[in-house]
């Protein structure tokens, strides 16, 4: 049957976009365009009009709105549902505990018509992959068909990290495609250089893991058999791979079904405008929820983590990779009259030796994860947002890289520092409307990640990655106290896991698992506090493990006069004596680490045991042996407003729930209490009150003018008076963007004379010269197009 | 915008952090009510102790107000201090308290729980009358103030909110 053309009368829109009119079929879209002239079509109907695809009325809407509604609710609900079901196939605790998987379903031209719950970073990577596959050529050669399986997980393409594997079918109606379905899980290990799914081993991409470039790894809905062989052999954690393939294979086909099944219920005609209508529909939505909730103007910010490499615990086989330096995002929301923003990254860092490099669609995508946690908070996530948005990523910088060589694996550990800056800085907008509820001063650095692998107390070859990361402290509220132990940026569906679950994972019992105290940065409410769980190895043969998280920095500021949360810190413990202690009933370490200066768990160590205690949060495999001790510290969320403003009974819960040290009660918010017999904290207001009006004479007594400090500063500067990470920083950052440099020397007064180079530095390091010259980008080798979706 | 409406009471409780949690759940739930701006400045309008009109809500307790004759719009504390004209940086105006040793970050955090200084220094602004702390900065060391918010007043009342503008003298 012939399919039925739409005319531009009866579909009575201004830019009829799908299908074109073609007298003679050359491609597979619908209607007989090839992929990349459909694609092409769009893009340029956007650019011209402004609205998505051209699409200046919503037809499909206005005119049968009931139709446009149960369209969208039968897509997103399947996507929902496919996300669920398939997901009880996986065995990963990743993806079976932590929901760490996610489906999205795009039109012909590879823009995201609705997408799942889960890690819906993926709603913009898995569509960078679909529109390389079409810009490519992908359409002649391996050629695309009904029944076909495609796997991406190339990070220099726009995946986020190479654990996030995606399997993208094409959906077609009578011979013709009419949309794409792609599923991604986080897989457990990739095969890169160290076991775990995000590891710190590597500087560049050849180390980073396996990576698989839009390949055609099924035919007729079967994985083909090359794939299934090569594929397990390149990953330690084989049953884990298998499964999870299964998983995304399986969710894709369920919405390519719904797909069907709505198309034959409703019309293919109907699907035609719903697949582009559903993206100009997200566009609007945006823009409408920044003109009722922002302030247009300015917003400016900045973000920062460690980068901690020059310590004899990281371990790389790159020898120029082994330096401190410091990862800077610089970013301006501007927010126009019209109700349009634009989000601009000048002056942030270059990309590094290290594996915390991203994509510019994985930067922009992410966003989206942290932007319906607030600003769009509904299940209508698609391009649309994207498509409402300017985003300008400089071209060689950390999120948008210059060069092919670079590393992966752990882009959150800048990308969730990065992006708490842009909740304090929409915060000002929803605090000067009175939304006071959508105000958040943050998100937590997601980390530690507990990492390692070797053979399991199975017996079986294993990779270990812990996500009880997907439950940090939350920032808080101007209203209320972050929640404790709770969510994930990345992650709004995240869970910790069940113990019994990770102890049947990984060779790890635990010894404790409590809340973290002291993690959350102070304020009038503060925010949350994350968890800590001590683990023992046990049952575990060739096992290592290592740490990955910010220690010498915090990457969460308060906001308006909240205290950033806590740095990270790392506990372990080798040749613990533990085995002994357990057989003659001794005292054994148990439960939280809650004063970390107090060394409590070392008193029930033995003799001999060798203890790291220290901020070198981010290491390299070590080994570890049975009865040996790993803490994996969570971490809290930022505060909000001036610490003295807080409710004297909230400390005093806070201190009797062990959520706060008591001398930073007394420090930080002026509280004045007693404790009793039983160890239980009251909180003394009147004293309370008169100990705070103290503090603040306190501090008016204890500072200076900020201009008197700046000319104290601004020496410093002129002598360069700093540790060679935050030279290199600066003098990088500056390398890469004139604005900055200039913006720099202008606010501290500087002389044309002073500079500050990369070369200086490197002639005190020579490690730290390299890639700050030579470039090898993506599109040099024969035959890449690389597809450019922001400002660069 | 919607015809979602609440009441000033409902207003003053949030703003006090004491509206009940299924309030608060339901103003996160619900569409944004047009009114809320001119709700929540006529709260904050009746707490203050000063006379100027409050333009806009800057930070927790600072606003952008009216000044005497003759001046332009002000950033004032709660306290009524002022600190500079609207468009300017008023973190330059304030006092400022760096926390850049290990001995003046230990007075907030356990030692190993908080950053090294040859990395990163907390920055801690006060109102030079009151004490209030009313920003906590956390860069490297160098780093410029940062001129967080420079908002377009005139054109989010004329154009968003479709009301006058509040008198001014430039």
């Amino acid at each position: 049957m012939t399919p039925r053309r739409v005319s531009t009368a009866e579909s009575n829109q201004a830019e009829p976009i799908s299908p074109a009119h073609s007298p003679q079929r050359r491609g597979i879209v619908r209607g007989g365009e090839t992929l990349k002239e459909h694609r092409g079509r769009v893009v340029e109907a956007t650019r011209r009009t402004g609205h998505y695809a051209g699409l200046e009325r919503l037809a499909l809407k206005e005119e049968d709105p009931i139709l446009y509604e149960k369209m969208f609710s039968k897509v997103r609900a399947g996507l929902v549902h496919a996300r669920e079901t398939a997901k009880k196939i996986a065995a990963s605790p990743i993806v079976e505990q932590e929901g760490e998987l996610c489906f999205t379903l795009y039109n012909a031209a590879g823009d995201s018509v609705a997408t799942s719950t889960g890690i819906i970073i993926h709603v913009g990577t898995m569509g960078a992959a679909i529109k390389y596959m079409i810009e490519n050529g992908w359409e002649e050669n391996p050629g695309i068909d009904p029944g076909d399986i495609f796997t991406n997980n190339d990070c220099s393409i726009g995946n986020v990290h190479p654990c996030d594997v995606a399997a993208i079918v094409p959906v077609f109606h009578q011979g013709e495609l009419i949309g794409w379905v792609g599923g991604v899980t986080h897989v457990i290990d990739t095969g890169a250089v160290s076991p775990g799914s995000m590891c710190t081993g590597q500087a560049t991409r050849f180390g980073d893991g396996y990576q698989v470039t839009c390949r055609k790894t099924g035919t007729n809905d079967e994985p083909l058999r090359d794939w299934l062989h090569e594929s397990q052999r390149s990953v330690r954690t084989t049953k884990y791979w298998i499964l999870d393939e299964r998983t995304r294979i399986a969710g894709c086909h369920m919405i390519r079904a719904l797909v069907e099944e709505l198309i034959e219920e409703e019309g293919i005609e109907a699907w035609d405008r719903f697949a582009y209508e559903v993206v100009e529909d997200g566009r609007r939505g945006l823009q409408r929820r920044l003109r009722s909730l922002l302030v247009p103007g300015t917003y400016r910010q900045a973000a920062f983590v460690d980068v901690p490499y020059a310590h004899p615990d990281v371990h790389l086989v790159t020898p120029q990779a082994r330096v401190n330096t410091i990862m800077h995002t610089a970013s301006e929301i501007t927010v126009r009259p019209e109700g349009t923003w634009k989000l601009d990254f000048e002056g942030s860092s270059r990309w590094g030796l290290h594996s915390y490099n991203a994509n510019p669609v994985a930067f922009t995508s992410g966003i989206w994860v942290m932007m319906t946690q607030t600003l769009v908070p509904t299940e209508r996530i698609n391009d649309g947002a994207y498509y409402g948005t300017e985003f300008r990523l400089p071209r060689g910088t950390w999120m948008n890289p210059d060069d092919r060589r670079t590393a992966h694996a752990y882009s959150w550990h800048f990308l969730v520092s990065s992006w708490t800056s842009l909740w304090r800085g929409i915060s000002r907008g929803y605090l000067a409307r009175g939304f006071l509820e959508e105000v958040n001063a943050g998100n937590a650095n997601t980390s530690n990640w507990l990492q390692g692998g070797g053979v399991n107390q199975w017996g079986e070859s294993h990779a270990a990655n812990s996500f009880e990361a997907s439950a940090e402290g939350t920032g808080a509220t101007a209203v209320r106290d972050g929640l404790d132990h709770a969510a994930a940026i990345w992650n709004p569906e995240g869970d910790m896991g069940d113990m019994e679950i990770w102890e049947i994972a990984e060779p790890l019992l635990y010894l404790g698992r409590n809340v973290k105290t002291n993690s959350a940065g102070y304020g009038r409410y503060r925010g949350g506090c994350g968890f800590e769980t001590l683990r023992m190895v046990w049952g575990a043969k060739d096992w290592t493990m290592f740490f990955m998280g910010n220690g010498y920095m915090v990457s969460d500021w308060g906001l308006m006069g909240g205290y950033p949360s806590a740095a990270g810190y790392r506990f372990e413990a080798h040749q613990t004596g533990l085995e002994e202690r357990i057989r003659e009933g001794r005292s054994l370490p148990l439960g939280g680490d809650g004063d970390p200066d107090a060394l409590g768990y070392e008193a029930h160590l033995g003799p001999d045991a060798r203890v790291k205690r220290d901020q070198q949060a981010c290491t390299t495999e070590s080994t570890f042996e049975d009865y040996d001790l790993y803490l994996n510290y969570l971490r809290g969320g930022p505060g909000f407003g001036d610490p003295l403003e807080r409710e004297p009974k909230a400390i005093e819960s806070d201190l009797n729930g062990k959520y706060l040290l008591p001398r930073f009660a007394e420090s930080v918010y002026g509280a004045v209490f007693t404790r009793d017999e039983h160890g239980t904290f009251a909180v003394d207001e009147a004293r309370t009150a008169a100990r705070r009006a103290e503090i603040r004479k306190a501090r008016i007594a204890r500072a200076v003018p900020v201009r008197t400090w700046m000319k104290e500063e601004r020496e410093r500067i002129l002598a360069k008076d700093a540790s060679i990470q935050v030279r290199h920083m600066y003098a990088s950052c500056f390398a890469g963007s004139e604005p900055f440099r200039r913006e720099f020397r202008s606010f501290w007064s500087l002389p044309e004379s002073w500079t500050l180079q990369e070369r200086e530095i490197v002639a005190e390091d020579p490690s730290y010269g390299y890639g700050s010259i030579a470039r090898e980008p993506l599109d040099a080798l024969p035959d890449v197009k690389r597809i450019v979706l922001t400002e660069e | 915008m919607s015809e979602i409406a609440y009441t000033k009471k409902e207003i003053a409780e949030l703003v006090d952090g004491r509206l009940v949690p299924e309030g608060v759940h339901r103003m996160l739930s619900m569409p944004k009510d047009a009114g809320r701006f001119k709700t929540y400045l006529s709260v904050l309008q009746e707490r203050v102790k000063w006379k100027h009109r409050i333009v806009l809500p800057y930070a927790a307790r600072l606003y952008v107000t009216t000044s005497d004759a003759g001046r332009d719009w002000v950033i004032r504390c709660e306290c009524g201090h002022a600190f500079c004209d609207w468009q300017q940086n008023w973190k330059l105006e304030a006092l400022v308290y760096v926390r850049d040793t290990k001995e003046k970050l230990d007075e907030v955090y356990p030692r190993l729980m908080s950053p090294d200084p040859s990395w990163q220094v907390l920055r801690e602004y006060y109102c030079p009358e009151c004490g209030t702390l009313h920003d906590v900065e956390a860069p490297t060391p160098w780093y410029p103030v940062i001129h967080d918010f420079e908002p377009d007043i005139e054109a989010f009342y004329t154009e968003w909110l479709g009301e006058p503008v509040p008198q001014r003298h430039r």
